[in-house]
């Protein structure tokens, strides 16, 4: 479970973007918009976003909550909440 | 001593131009060895050899293009009672002017001393390793005057690729005009060539989105399947039934194909689609099926394909996915004798057992080759396609 907060753990998101999306502009990603209006994502790309974040943070996050994970700014929302959740939860997990 | 030749990684393809080589002389290969990687239109794609054998001469130099059937290099069989033959003859003997044309050596493979510096070799690897830059898409570069730094880079692990300095050469244009032209050129050959036939079904996928969600509910995001795979697993079982859709037109009649290998149309983030192959695509359990599926459609978007996937499909699936469109025509690929489609999967009316309810519902169309088969046949196998479907468990 990560113990990223904040601008790490947003800059671990924008990492793991890339890894999925190469030819994404970091610079020009507009953290409030959906990656799907912004880089034509699809479910494979999503899939592959969350598998990305889960290798990095150690967060599964479960289907259901895959819209949560829209945006730049949904993303770090719910990755902290849940990492803030784990650490509660077990410390050493 | 027998050659080891530019395959043909598709009836659209005239050439390609080599990218890496993965071995030296005196290497020695195993049948189905990857020797190198060229670069098409479709991405930079990994050959084979096959035969074993020990390699003895590299005839062409990355950066190098060669057309379809030219020499790249030679090799010393090691089959037992091999005849000397090239490992993948398309053309038996290319006149040597058409062989090869480099910007850096002489204008022909065949009048070219053989590369045998391992120094050239070794930076070759070595600059492979980095995969910085590909070769071609440097001395492209210096042709165009394109300052690399400023190239966005779309291949394997930050490559910058040919096509990513085509791209950058011509940035009005988000297509990559090579890939534009395959396309069009094939698919005007099938509108040309191929009398087609429509057929469109709608089906239920209730039982299908069930399934799904009770499987991602309770496996980890490594285990996690997309619609897309049940698609795919329905159409590769159903063609078990109706095996006229499933093989080439070739030479004026139609070879069936034992295999069932499913080519997946898969959009490029640059613009246009590629369609490799899923082979055995009936025969892999769904969990495999989606794993082999993800990989696939990862490695067509870096540009990183195997040769076999380019050529192995029989048929092909193309689906919109979610993007909310009801219904796909989609035109055949040749040799191919049929293709399938999917609209999105939406909320609809639908009515069953007396009754109208909510249900999500997706469009499936087959469009196929009338000189193959008929509506009828068609129809047999869409009405599977839709059954199977409906008992996703059990794909």
């Amino acid at each position: 479970m990560t113990e990223l907060r904040g601008d790490a753990l947003r800059a671990a998101v924008v990492d793991a973007l890339l890894e999925i999306a190469p030819d994404v502009d970091a610079a020009a990603l507009d953290p409030a918009r959906a990656f799907r209006d912004q880089f034509d994502f699809d479910s494979m790309d999503y899939l592959n976003f969350v598998t990305a974040l889960h290798a990095r943070l150690g967060i599964d996050v479960p289907e259901v909550d895959y819209p949560r994970l829209a945006s730049l700014d949904g993303c770090v929302q719910y990755l902290e909440a849940a990492a803030t959740r784990g650490a509660k939860n077990g410390p050493l997990d | 001593m027998a050659e080891f030749r530019m395959p043909s990684l598709g009836a659209d393809m005239e050439g390609a131009t080599l990218t890496t080589w993965m071995v030296r002389p005196g290497d020695t290969v195993k049948h189905g060895a990857v020797v190198a990687a060229v670069e098409t239109a479709k991405g930079i794609i990994d050959i084979e050899i096959f035969e074993d054998g020990v390699i003895e001469t590299l005839l062409a130099e990355p950066g190098a293009y060669v057309a379809v059937g030219g020499s790249l290099a030679t090799y010393r069989s090691l089959s037992p009672g091999a005849v000397p033959q090239a490992a993948t003859a398309v053309i038996a003997e290319p006149a040597p002017a058409a062989t090869a044309k480099s910007a850096l050596g002489p204008s022909s493979a065949a009048e070219r001393p053989p590369m045998a510096a391992p120094a050239a070799v070794e930076a070759a690897r070595a600059a492979a390793e980095r995969r910085l830059v590909s070769p071609a898409a440097r001395r492209r570069a210096a042709e165009l005057k394109i300052d690399l730094a400023a190239v966005r880079a779309s291949g394997t692990g930050g490559a910058v690729t040919l096509q990513d300095v085509e791209r950058a050469a011509a940035s009005a244009t988000s297509a990559p005009p090579d890939m534009r032209t395959l396309i069009a050129q094939s698919m005007s050959r099938a509108k040309r060539e191929i009398p087609h036939y429509y057929l469109a079904t709608t089906i239920d996928m209730t039982a299908a989105r069930r399934f799904l969600d009770t499987w991602n509910a309770s496996h980890g995001v490594a285990e996690r399947m997309l619609d897309g795979v049940l698609l795919l697993k329905a159409v590769a079982r159903a063609l078990e039934k109706t095996p006229e859709l499933n093989g080439f037109w070739r030479d004026g009649r139609f070879e069936p194909s034992a295999a069932i290998n499913v080519g997946v149309a898969i959009r490029l983030r640059q613009g246009g689609l590629v369609a490799p192959a899923l082979q055995d695509t009936n025969r892999e359990p769904l969990a495999a099926l989606m794993r082999r599926f993800q990989d696939l459609v990862g490695r067509a978007r870096a540009g990183r394909l195997h040769r076999a996937e380019l050529t192995d499909a029989t048929i092909t699936v193309s689906s919109l996915g979610e993007g909310g469109v009801e219904t796909l025509y989609p035109i055949i690929y040749p040799p191919q004798v049929a293709i399938v489609g999917f609209g999105g999967i939406l909320l609809r009316p639908w009515c069953a057992d007396g009754t109208i309810r909510a249900a999500p519902l997706i469009t499936a169309t087959l469009s196929a080759d009338h000189r193959v088969s008929d509506g009828h046949r068609g129809s047999v196998f869409l009405a599977e396609v839709a059954r199977l479907l409906q008992r996703p468990e059990e794909l």
